[in-house]
């Protein structure tokens, strides 16, 4: 480097640069947009279930809304209370968020579609997500209000709690695997169902919903959202927050909507693993690219649905639910699939077979509710996606 | 502020103080709690009323008996039409109008769409205060098709002035009455949507069941009227024991907290006598579609309405239970002197009673089923 405008730059400084740089162009063409679309959609989804029509102004079908939303919360005055911490308060958004970011690093998009394979990825990605609670703490501690010291605490003994069970879960499928990297959990399952490790055994089935109960927790969202229960604590730990401080919990809050089930997928779904169809590497790379997504976006609207459907638990239920169900389940369902790793393969196919069919047989009777439900209410049947 | 000290730690624990409301999302308007707390645990909850007092009492004494209705709509702004009657009870008990057999039917008709709209107000935003938004919304998207009909009974969709002295201010015209027969064949298995929805989830119960207990002795001796002493087990319903316009003719039940989930006179109960009460409202609505009469909706009454000096009490089954208005008159236009009694008024002093123990989330709910209702608290 003797020459061009870096002449002179020590090289390390140069290649530093060079990542930061990227990791803005990756954080606005990509997880930016991510976070805002699945804003959009979430408001989309729940203004379907709720007879509303819900944000379609700002572009086609309002997609663009995030983005007018962004724009409009950049643009307001950036409030810090006098009573507040004057160092933590302005911080504590962007530890949140970038609690969420660094996620990003080790989530697999495709076979070679990742920022880096790290061998220890899952555990990884568990400790910097941690990173949010501490941001959210922050938050609730330097506003200097009560309902954001409540949000605060609650946060913080909540998401410390349920790693518990998440972490039992995720340790389930790292015994399957063999692994802590995210390709190699991956490349331990295969394209059909019957080789997720969702439907390895009737304990990793379990493991699932345990794993996706936490997860909901661990990201605040309904039944869990407690900590800015808006009808008990007015918004908890954002309540003095506004413009884009404020925005930044809410993205980040969106953008984990994603990674949940990003990691959902990975863990249990078989992430981007595809049918060997074509031996074209970049149609490859789309297609894989493609079934993760579609694999992951079915998880965020799972959770939308969720969140549209239940109510909130109390506090204190969400501890009983922690620590007298969740986690001695958790731990069963380890120890259960660690019996099932002496199984020999022809066993482990026959359990695998069974556990799919009674995923099937609960989602035929799923439906089988679903149209109990549609006779006797006796809706209107309509089609309008466009409205 | 009172402080505990530890003494194995040494460390000092300190009650906080806050100021749930008045512009709190959940208190449904502007009610404010000054509330202790032990971390999550409420040692003490005052109710502080009197943000949205408007000195309706005082205006009484000011306007015209005919005048006056108007008023009486924004004494409870969620069921107008029973601020209405109530006062024209007492008017024309005073003066001894004869009210027409089509116009009390109308009423009926009339108030029990009311109950209807503010029921589903009640139980959707108590849904919403225990963080179920979807029933909330099912809720309003009904209550919409309640006020188109009033809309089309009596031209307002919130503050009516439809019952005047005599009868109704407007007669209900045929269409309108096909239009609630088909509302009321719609709404029927909505309540049932709606209780798989929200009534029978499991969360909604674990977090109601047993929540804020009321005993027949508290309801009693705090002067708990409507769905709140019926879901303390209470059978006591003004339609039923002080029955006024044509209720006697109706056949309905009164639905009364059975401790389906916990124990009786939980939140719950009083939850779900609201739910069955709009089930009644429904069979009532049906009944008086088909009694309704033909006549005159209104009596003659005169303009310049001057009851004979007296007092009168006049009391009506509103949705937040016994509202009633004491109307003195000293024989002039006016009222010499109005008094309102709502229900929600005592329902707030029962608060301070219940809220010792529970959590920040539980007197949220608590406030959410006894259904108290600002503009009714302050008048």
């Amino acid at each position: 480097m003797k020459d061009g405008a870096f002449a002179g730059v020590p090289p390390q400084v140069v290649y530093a640069i060079g990542m930061v740089l990227t990791a803005l162009v990756v954080l606005s063409v990509f997880v930016a947009p991510l976070a805002g679309v699945t804003s959009w959609l979430e408001r989309r989804v729940w203004a379907r279930m709720q007879s509303r029509v819900g944000p379609n102004r700002v572009g086609p079908q309002g997609i663009l809304q995030w983005l007018a939303d962004g724009i409009k919360n950049i643009m307001k005055e950036d409030i810090i209370p006098t009573a507040a911490d004057q160092k933590l308060f302005p911080l504590a958004p962007y530890v949140v968020f970038m609690g969420f970011l660094c996620s990003f690093v080790v989530i697999p998009f495709g076979a070679n579609l990742i920022v880096a394979d790290l061998n220890i990825g899952i555990f990884y990605l568990l400790a910097v997500t941690s990173l949010v609670v501490v941001g959210i703490l922050m938050a609730g501690w330097s506003s200097n209000n009560k309902w954001s010291l409540l949000g605060g605490m609650r946060s913080a003994a909540q998401i410390v709690s349920y790693e518990i069970p998440a972490g039992l879960s995720v340790l389930t499928i790292v015994f399957l695997a063999g692994t802590l990297s995210m390709q190699g959990i991956i490349k331990a399952q295969g394209w059909g169902p019957w080789d997720w490790f969702m439907f390895h055994n009737p304990f990793t089935f379990c493991t699932f919903f345990l794993f996706f109960t936490a997860a909901l927790a661990e990201g605040n969202r309904t039944p869990f959202d407690i900590p800015e229960a808006e009808s008990e604590l007015v918004a908890g730990y954002v309540t003095e927050y506004s413009g884009m401080r404020f925005l930044f919990f809410f993205f980040a809050e969106w953008g984990n909507l994603y990674v949940i089930g990003a990691v959902a997928t990975t863990l249990f779904m078989g992430g981007w693993q595809v049918p060997p169809v074509t031996d074209n590497p970049v149609l490859l790379a789309i297609l894989q690219f493609v079934t993760f997504f579609l694999k992951a976006y079915f998880w965020v609207f799972v959770a939308m649905w969720i969140r549209a459907t239940l109510p909130r638990v109390r506090v204190d239920q969400l501890m009983a639910l922690c620590w007298k169900y969740m986690v001695p389940l958790s731990f069963i369902c380890m120890l259960g699939t660690i019996g099932f790793m002496f199984m020999d393969e022809n066993g482990r196919r026959i359990f695998g077979a069974l556990t799919l069919g009674f995923a099937i047989a609960t989602i035929i009777n799923f439906f089988r509710r679903v149209g109990f439900q549609f006779r006797s209410a006796k809706p209107e049947f309509y089609w309008k996606p466009q409205i | 502020m009172s402080e505990t000290a530890s003494t194995e730690t040494g460390f000092f624990a300190e009650e906080m103080t806050i100021s749930v409301g008045p512009q709190h999302p959940s208190t449904h308007g502007v009610l404010r709690f000054v509330v202790k707390t032990d971390g999550e645990v409420i040692s003490e909850a005052i109710p502080d009323v009197g943000y949205l007092h408007r000195s309706i009492e005082k205006i009484g004494e000011k306007v015209t008996y005919h005048g006056y209705v108007p008023y009486t709509d924004r004494a409870d702004y969620l069921a107008a039409m029973f601020a209405n009657q109530a006062f024209c009870l007492a008017a024309e008990k005073l003066a001894g109008t004869e009210v027409t057999r089509r116009g009390e039917f109308c009423r009926v008709i009339a108030c029990e769409l009311n109950r209807l709209a503010s029921h589903l107000i009640s139980v959707g935003t108590f849904g919403q205060d225990i963080g179920a938004m979807t029933p909330f919304v099912h809720a309003l998207r009904e209550r919409e098709s309640i006020n188109n009909l009033m809309e089309e009974i009596c031209g307002a969709r919130l503050t009516y002035n439809y019952i005047r002295i005599g009868g109704v201010g407007y007669d209900i015209l045929p269409e309108t009455l096909t239009r609630i027969a088909e509302f009321l064949d719609h709404f029927t298995p909505i309540v049932e949507e709606f209780n798989r929805l929200l009534s029978g989830n499991k969360i909604f119960i674990e977090r109601l069941a047993g929540v804020a207990v009321v005993s027949k002795e508290d309801a009693l001796s705090y002067n708990l009227v409507g769905p709140n002493l019926r879901g303390s087990g209470i059978k006591w319903d003004i339609r039923r024991d002080i029955p006024y316009s044509v209720y006697p003719e109706l056949d309905f039940e009164v639905p009364v907290g059975t401790a389906q989930v916990g124990s009786l006179g939980d939140s719950y109960d009083r939850f779900w006598v609201r739910i069955r009460e709009m089930q009644e409202s429904v069979k009532i609505l049906y009944q008086c579609l088909k009694m309704l009469p033909k006549g005159p909706a209104i009596a003659k009454v005169p303009k310049k309405f001057r009851p004979p000096a007296g007092e009168c009490y006049a009391r009506v089954e509103a949705p937040r239970g016994d509202m009633g208005f004491y109307v003195v008159s000293d024989g002039s236009e006016y009222p010499y002197r109005v008094r309102i009694r709502t229900g929600s008024y005592t329902a707030m002093s029962i608060i301070d009673k219940l809220s010792k123990g529970i959590m920040v989330a539980d007197l949220i709910a608590l406030i959410g089923s006894l259904d108290v209702d600002a503009p009714e608290i302050d008048r």
